[in-house]
């Protein structure tokens, strides 16, 4: 299925500057695989040295967070629009 | 690296921090500009970290959607975020390096001690996401009204 990743502005300079990218995929996984195997900078800033997810990065497809769905699993439709959308956290 | 804020901007996130000490404050950084950026606005956010919020702060990924739709809504950009070091100063901590999402956004820290809000820094995390680089802060005037 082809689906339509909106790259959020803090990580268009490490994918081609472009605010959205169309991969095909059948699942969020696999729409995440082909997006950090054609935009190899973003990798680090999405996945953690585990391989996961980094802890703040949050999917949604359509307007639903992946994490009521079935994760990364969730599978796609086509016409789908896949969003990464951090949650931000810190202090002293 | 240098971050230009709005003086009411500035003076909008110190009164936050005074309004939530001894708790962090937190909030969107709204502006225009990449590598020359200015912060013309302010969008505060609850702080949602019920464990530690006196040392901790968290934004869901619902706050940063409202803070995305706020921007659009003022034509302006989502640059970064603030928050507060109640009693502690302005630097970023292991903690906030370990959270930190990504280089572009810049950081934006005050101090409040005793309820007072005092300096203020910005950093932006290193491509690397080894450290915080700071940013110079310049605090600008508001334009006058035509």
């Amino acid at each position: 299925m082809a689906v339509k990743v909106v790259i959020p502005t803090p990580l268009r300079p490490y994918a081609g500057k472009q605010d959205s990218v169309t991969v095909e995929a059948r699942t969020v996984a696999e729409a995440l695989h082909a997006l950090t195997g054609r935009f190899g900078e973003l990798r680090v800033h999405l996945f953690a040295e585990d391989g996961r997810l980094r802890s703040f990065v949050n999917v949604y497809v359509n307007d639903e967070d992946i994490r009521y769905l079935q994760k990364e699993a969730t599978p796609i439709r086509e016409g789908d629009t896949i969003s990464i959308v951090p949650s931000i956290a810190g202090g002293s | 690296m240098t971050l230009r804020i709005r003086e009411d901007a500035a003076r909008r996130i110190r009164a936050h921090a005074a309004e939530t000490y001894p708790d962090e404050c937190c909030g969107a950084l709204l502006g225009r500009g990449e590598e020359a950026r200015e912060i013309l606005a302010v969008f505060p956010l609850r702080n949602r970290q019920e464990r530690s919020p006196r040392n901790r702060f968290l934004l869901a990924a619902e706050d940063v959607r409202r803070a995305e739709r706020a921007a659009r809504e003022q034509s302006l950009e989502l640059l970064g975020w603030y928050h507060s070091h109640p009693d502690h100063p302005p630097r970023p901590s292991e903690y906030d390096r370990e959270q930190a999402t990504w280089p572009w956004f810049s950081y934006v820290i005050v101090a409040i001690e005793r309820g007072r809000p005092g300096q203020m820094t910005s950093w932006r995390l290193a491509e690397d996401r080894s450290r915080f680089l700071p940013e110079e802060i310049e605090v600008s005037s508001a334009q006058p009204a035509d």
